[in-house]
């Protein structure tokens, strides 16, 4: 299969980073997630030839961490933390309330435009800024229900551009 | 070989002891009787430290420490049964009882469980657990094997021995934590070998056999140990058998007994091909054809005309006109005495059988150069090992096991020379590929015709890689050396007479359980047992007493020559498919008298006059002969009432026929036949000798159809045969070399050497009525290799 | 972005070049950056490493092990190339200082890593960012640009004739793979399995060869060390337990944040007055001192020196320096079972203990909580924790047992106030419904 030319300077630059090709399984592995929206059965299979795996190996390590994934996600992932911190502040009233908000089930499915998903996720390194969230990549914390609402509403529109 | 590590000084449990320094200590407690139990750890495989049952207190140390990753360090002292580690065992019990099922008692695995006996004996008997068990569905992930979640405590003992023991890596482990979860390579199923050693190395009954699942308790059935009668290698399998309608029927076999050869490697042949024993299709009775149709017969029927139409024909057209074939798959003793029958009750010399080797010649080359054939064990101690030709993954799976491992676990080297990119390479030291057809050509560049190179380019390799290899192997000393059916007559011996000189040690691959039994016991028109030409049949004679015929006989494609040309009027087929395997026109058969022993209407059954249905491997006793020449006893396991094994029924044959069966068989005679007093004051020991043969699937040597006779008359005949017999039948594996009894030379056929090509899922005959092994091959999904990691 | 908070106890070490837009190398090197490195080219291995033993700099990772000690180590010759790799798979809930760092200051972290390579004599340096991360990842990917363009990384750093690589890697999300092992393991592409120890990474590690792994804050301490002299800085702490760390105060705080003070400060100081006191005017219940995995110390334990000797002797950790503030409004209950959630979450299910004990205290807790518990639960929770601890195979076990045995052992009374049935006392309740509980 194809990557995008980014995707495959990536990978040529990844592999000289290190002295065995595996190496740089995680971090690619993550890398072609951002591009494809999840790991399909093709990427897979693509990546353990690349690097001289059985597929089954790389699916044993695609399993193991917990932000790749085998299934496609929302465009737009809301992922709210509700370890202690964030529950201390109120992190799964937060969750609770995304939830709603965006009529999707925690931790499966995707919303009815397939804009967002909406998952719990552990501590996501945002402890004193509690309680937090991550859409996609980016950080969103002291969070409020107002400014989720808020928060959620720019990307609806991101989204519809 | 380097120097032997140096002891170090441990105190266990009070005891002193010494252990050679980097021992696991595990391992160290082992040989001082000190059990410490573990579910993970497993010898020859990886260490893992996962289970955390061998929790063991060390002075010194704050914190309990696994004996299995833990090597003996000097002046260690280690407690095993502290109260701390007592209570450690029984809580991790707990734990990992938390989730499990405790469905013994539907569980195949129940009363043969490690977790089970762990419980039982290291106490967990309370269960502080209430909530809600984890439960996932079992999944079938081939025809014979199945996998129930639940039950697995996570043990990595199947991958390991997938991936490292057997270099397939189709199991691996997914997702994490209690959702952790032994996953096949095609997500809800396996491509693999089928070997099914995960299943007989799983401590629990998480992974089972497809072929015995929910069929029975292990407690209702014997358990035999016994030979494989599939392929040359010699696997000891270890046969389950239970009471049915028609005798014993045979429910499973596995690797239970790991004292084989073999040790942990069983193939998918040895685990799950018994099953062509119970197909419907199976002969059970003599069978008779009359009017272009075979009838059903009572063996007194059967063998009466046999034995009268044999006799009829050596009167009428002299023993030239009979011709006899024997088999790779019947004992040695079935052999020898197949080929004392043609010639002593028949007379004549015409004898042969399929030959899948050339060990004619092979017997010549080692006996020329003073050589020595390789045992299947040496095969795993081999500081270096030459493999020519064949593919063993496919043809020859528990050498290609030694190899494997031998390269995994003692850095042995090892060259391969073949015409294709076979699965070993990935262990091979240098792998040279060759064009197909090449490996007489590849020995002549070995032997110095440095000319020989240039015809062995064209499949990749270059003169510079033939040199090295070439070189290399010159360097090695005691190097086992291995070649397949594409090296036959002088090739042989050039090969030999390379390597011999570094103390070489050599094995010629030959098909089937005992294909090199056959040659040995000496099934050829032109040789005697032990491959002695007829200018050495004095000692025959002797042994005989009886005169072995002059004329050398007709081997096999003369035989079926002679009949299209109407001059041979009788054949005898013993447990062999000629006209399948050399692909003979069966109509030739029409007009001799042809009798055949068989389990199945073979091509060559078709044509017969006579079909008399014979036990195979599992339901008899007698010796098997490697490939490497290992002698193996077989034991009785399974029963068929109204089948008869190839022994009895030649014995009954040439009873009828009017020859003394004293002469055939020595019963009753000779040193290790003696069975003593049957009465008076030695009696008693006549009788433990009796039961202890009789409870090891064994007669008493009192009657005509006791093969332990013959063995001894074997033994006595050819001198490399003369090897321990408590050894062998206490289970054991002998060596037997290859001694010659004279240095004639010996004729050789190479033209007559027909591979039978069988793959790791097919076994000529048996295999067609296999049906777990046609299953497996319609699942399984065609070619492509899977990488190693 | 993480939000930056200062307070006058502060002693800004790791933080002095917060907010200065350092992560720019021109404004970096203004700020005295990269001279730490040359300065270690000139000293020699020996010197720095006894610089940093001097400095008493102990892992902020969260045991705490004195730095130099573990760079000597190292094995002076290695047949296998010897490696430094920078742990920032920052994920101890309750810590987020590393991301500061990261944000802040990266160039301190690639010179730290720096002059760590050339205290072991290693050519190799990787800087491993956890997944979550991305933002800090692509800063450190531009940082590492910078350096090589200026020509500090690559061959003859610095004209010294010294080569020495460094390279990012990115994680995917795994708590476990913070565990230094288990990090190699993930580098390599594999499971975040932890390995079997010994042999230690020191002198086997990354792909076989000797390896230094260090906490991203531990190494952004170093190029300080190196310019101010291992004897100051190991003056700024107490003894033993050299310099400043980063607290990230966290939950019922008025002022939360990530703030740097000297080792040895005391605790109920650090909240009552750089975190400004409890929040909402409630009172202080107990507080998680070191990140989510050392036990919790009640409020009247909390008159201590925050170092690593002084916490160990109070009964529990200084850990990663993630204090997390509780309040008298908060249910122990709830919050030692959203502690296991995520240790049965993060578990990497290797051993059983550490897979089995987490989900059955897990699914205790989830039941006791709800209303479901019973008297014998108690003691099965804390007879399950004791019999992991210490038996695990690597301290995620550990990470699990010690928290929940501290609960029990310090909370008992609110775990009986949850039996038979009872509601939980700190949340509103409807009627409880009928529990999945096996036959017992």
């Amino acid at each position: 299969m194809n990557f995008s030319d980014q995707l495959e300077a990536r990978f040529a630059d990844m592999l000289g980073h290190y002295p065995t090709k595996r190496s740089v399984l995680v971090p690619f592995l993550l890398y072609t997630q951002d591009e494809l929206g999840y790991l399909t059965d093709e990427a897979i299979e693509e990546i353990a030839q690349r690097l001289d795996l059985t597929a089954l190996e790389v699916r044993n390590v695609i399993s193991y961490y917990s932000m790749l994934r085998t299934r496609p996600a929302g465009k737009y992932n809301v992922q709210v933390c509700t370890n202690i911190c964030c529950l201390l502040r109120g992190g799964e009233e937060i969750l609770e309330h995304a939830r709603k908000k965006l009529g999707v089930a925690v931790n499966k499915g995707i919303s009815e435009d397939g804009v967002f998903s909406v998952e719990e996720v552990e501590c996501i390194g945002a402890c004193s800024w509690a309680p937090a969230m991550q859409v996609n990549y980016d950080f969103h914390e002291n969070l409020t229900e107002a400014k989720v609402d808020e928060i959620l509403e720019s990307y609806r529109k991101k989204a519809q551009q | 070989m380097a120097d032997a590590p140096k002891l170090v000084n441990i105190t266990v449990n009070g005891k002193k002891t010494t252990a050679p320094a980097g021992t696991l200590l595990i391992e160290a407690c082992k040989q001082i009787g000190i059990e410490v139990p573990s579910f993970c750890y497993y010898p020859g495989l990886s260490l893992q430290g996962a289970c955390r049952m061998c929790l063991v207190e060390i002075e010194k140390m704050p914190k309990l420490q696994t004996a299995c990753t833990t090597p003996v360090a000097e002046g260690m002292v280690v407690n095993t049964e502290s109260e701390k580690v007592v209570q450690s065992r029984k809580a991790m019990l707990e734990i990992v009882l938390a989730n499990h099922p405790l469905d013994c008692p539907v569980c195949d695995a129940g009363g043969e469980c490690e977790l089970q006996d762990m419980t039982y004996t290291y106490g967990a008997a309370e269960s502080k657990f209430i909530d809600i068990k984890s439960h996932r569905d079992e999944q079938q992930w081939s025809p014979v094997v199945f996998f129930d979640r639940p039950r697995c405590i996570l043990c990595y003992r199947c991958v390991r021995v997938c991936g490292e023991g057997m270099d397939v890596w189709a199991l691996g482990v997914q997702n994490r934590g209690q959702g952790s979860v032994i996953a096949p390579n095609k997500q809800d199923h396996l491509e693999c070998e089928e070997c099914g050693m995960c299943i007989d190395i799983c401590p629990v009954g998480a992974l089972t056999s497809g072929s015995y699942r929910y069929k029975t308790r292990p407690w209702e059935m014997n358990h035999v140990g016994t030979v494989c009668t599939h392929c040359g290698d010699g696997c000891l399998t270890t046969v389950g058998v239970r009471r049915s309608d028609t005798g014993m029927e045979i429910v499973r076999c596995d690797n239970r007994d790991k004292s084989g050869i073999n040790g942990d490697f069983l193939c998918v042949k040895g685990r799950y091909a018994f099953d062509f024993a119970a197909n419907q299709e199976r002969i059970t009775q003599p069978l008779i054809k009359r009017d272009g149709k075979f009838v059903p017969a009572t063996w007194t029927q059967a063998i009466e005309l046999v034995a009268d139409k044999f006799k009829q024909v050596v009167q009428k057209d002299g023993p030239q006109a009979i011709g006899v074939i024997g088999s790779n798959r019947t004992t040695n003793e079935e052999n020898y005495l197949l080929q004392k029958f043609a010639r002593l009750v028949l007379g004549t010399n015409n004898i042969d059988h399929h030959r899948t080797a050339d060990f004619p010649a092979f017997a010549k080359a080692i006996s020329e150069n003073k050589a020595r054939t390789a045992s299947m064990r040496d095969v795993f101690e081999a500081p270096a090992v030459l493999l020519i030709g064949n593919d063993p993954t496919e043809q020859h799976p528990l050498l290609a096991w030694q190899i494997r491992n031998n390269v995994r676990l003692h850095r042995s080297k090892f060259y391969i020379v073949n015409s294709q990119a076979i699965k070993l390479r990935r262990q091979a030291t240098q792998f040279v590929q060759i064009p197909t057809g090449a490996e007489a050509r590849f020995v002549d560049f070995l032997s110095g015709n440095d000319a020989a190179a240039g015809t062995l380019t064209q499949a990749g390799a270059s003169n510079e890689n033939l040199s090295q290899l070439r070189d290399a192997l010159k360097g090695e000393q005691n190097l086992v050396v291995i070649f397949g059916s594409e090296l036959r007559g002088a090739d042989i011996s050039a090969l030999v007479k390379f390597a011999a000189p570094q103390n070489a040690k050599f094995i010629c691959l030959g098909d089937y359980a005992n294909s090199r039994g056959a040659a040995d016991m000496g099934l050829f028109p032109d040789l005697l047992p032990g491959y002695a030409t007829f200018a050495g049949a004095a000692r025959y004679q002797q042994e005989w007493g009886a005169d072995v015929p002059a004329l050398v006989g007709m081997d096999l494609k003369q035989m079926f020559g002679a009949a299209r040309d109407g001059k041979l009027k009788a054949l005898y087929v013993v447990g062999s498919n000629p006209v399948s395997r050399y692909a003979l026109d069966p109509f030739v058969l029409q007009a001799p008298f042809v009798v055949v022993q068989d389990m199945f209407m073979t091509e060559t059954a078709i044509a017969a006059d006579v079909i008399l249905p014979a036990a195979f491997a599992y339901e008899k006793s007698g010796t098997f002969t490697s490939t490497c020449g290992d002698l193996q006893m077989l034991r009785k396991a399974g029963d068929v009432v109204s089948v008869k094994s190839d022994f009895e029924i030649v014995v009954r044959i040439a009873e009828k026929m009017g020859y003394d069966v004293r002469k055939l068989v020595p019963f009753g005679k000779g040193l290790r036949a003696d069975m003593g007093q049957s009465r008076g004051a030695q009696s008693g020991e006549a009788d433990r000798h009796s039961v202890w043969l009789q409870a090891r699937g064994l007669e008493p040597k009192v009657s005509p159809f006791d093969p332990l006779a013959t063995l001894d008359e074997i033994q006595r005949l050819i001198p490399g045969y003369d090897v321990s017999q408590i050894n062998l039948v206490s289970g054991n594996d002998e060596h037997t070399q290859l001694v010659q009894i004279q240095n004639a030379s010996i004729p050789s056929h190479p033209e007559l050497v027909v591979p039978s090509n069988d793959t790791l899922f097919t076994s000529g005959t048996l295999g067609r009525y296999s049906t777990v092994l046609n299953s497996v091959m319609e699942r399984r999904a065609t070619g492509k290799e899977v990488a190693a990691d | 972005m993480a939000y930056l908070v200062s307070h006058p106890d502060e002693v800004k070490v790791i933080s002095s070049r917060f907010g200065k837009g350092a992560a720019d190398i021109d404004r970096y090197l203004e700020l005295d950056g990269y001279k730490a490195v040359q300065m270690a080219l000139q000293m020699g291995s020996e010197a720095v490493i006894n610089e940093v033993k001097a400095s008493n700099l102990r892992g902020r990772g969260g045991a705490g092990f004195p730095t130099g000690m573990k760079w000597s180590f190292v094995p002076k010759e290695s047949a296998k190339p010897k490696y430094v790799l920078c742990n920032g798979d920052e994920s101890e809930p309750g810590t987020c200082k590393d991301r500061l760092i990261f944000e802040h200051d990266p160039h301190a972290v690639i010179e730290g890593a720096m002059i760590a390579a050339i205290a072991v004599n290693a050519h190799k340096a990787y800087i491993y960012i956890r997944g979550e991360y991305r933002y800090l990842l692509e800063i450190m990917q531009k940082s590492i640009a910078d350096v090589y363009a200026r020509g500090f990384a690559g061959k003859n750093i610095f004209g010294s004739g010294y080569d020495l690589d460094v390279y990012w890697h990115g994680g995917a999300g795994a708590y476990e793979v913070g565990e230094e092992s288990a990090l190699m393991e993930s580098l390599e592409g594999k499971r975040g399995v932890p390995r079997i120890r010994p042999p230690f990474p020191a002198v086997v590690g990354l792909w076989g060869g000797p390896t230094v792994i260090n906490n991203a804050e531990t190494l952004a301490s170093v190029p300080h060390i190196i310019m101010m002299g291992g004897q100051k800085y190991a003056d700024i702490g107490t003894p033993k337990n050299g310099g400043t760390r980063l607290f990230c105060l966290s939950g019922h705080l008025e002022k939360p944040g990530v703030y740097e003070l000297p080792m040895g400060y005391n605790l109920k100081k650090m909240i009552y007055e750089v975190g400004g006191g409890i929040s909402n005017g409630r009172k202080l219940k107990a507080v998680v001192p070191g990140g989510s995995s050392t036990p919790v110390l009640t409020a009247d334990e909390i008159d201590i020196a925050m170092d690593f000797d002084s916490v160990a002797k109070a009964g529990s950790m200084l850990g990663s320096g993630g204090v997390v503030v509780i309040d008298d409004a908060t249910c122990i209950v709830k919050f030692a079972l959203r502690t296991m959630q995520f240790y049965r979450h993060e578990s990497c299910g290797w051993c059983i203990p550490c897979r089995e004990g987490t989900d059955w205290l897990n699914k205790t807790l989830t039941r006791f909580h709800a209303g479901g518990g019973l008297a014998k639960d108690i003691d099965n929770i804390r007879y399950l924790a004791e019999n992991m601890l210490g038996r695990t195979f690597c301290p995620l076990g550990d990470a699990a047992a010690m928290p929940t045995i501290g609960f029990v052992k310090k909370f008992r009374e609110e775990f009986e106030a949850h039996l038979e049935g009872k509601p939980c006392p700190f949340e509103k309740h409807g009627a409880i419904s009928q529990l999945p509980v096996m036959s017992h």
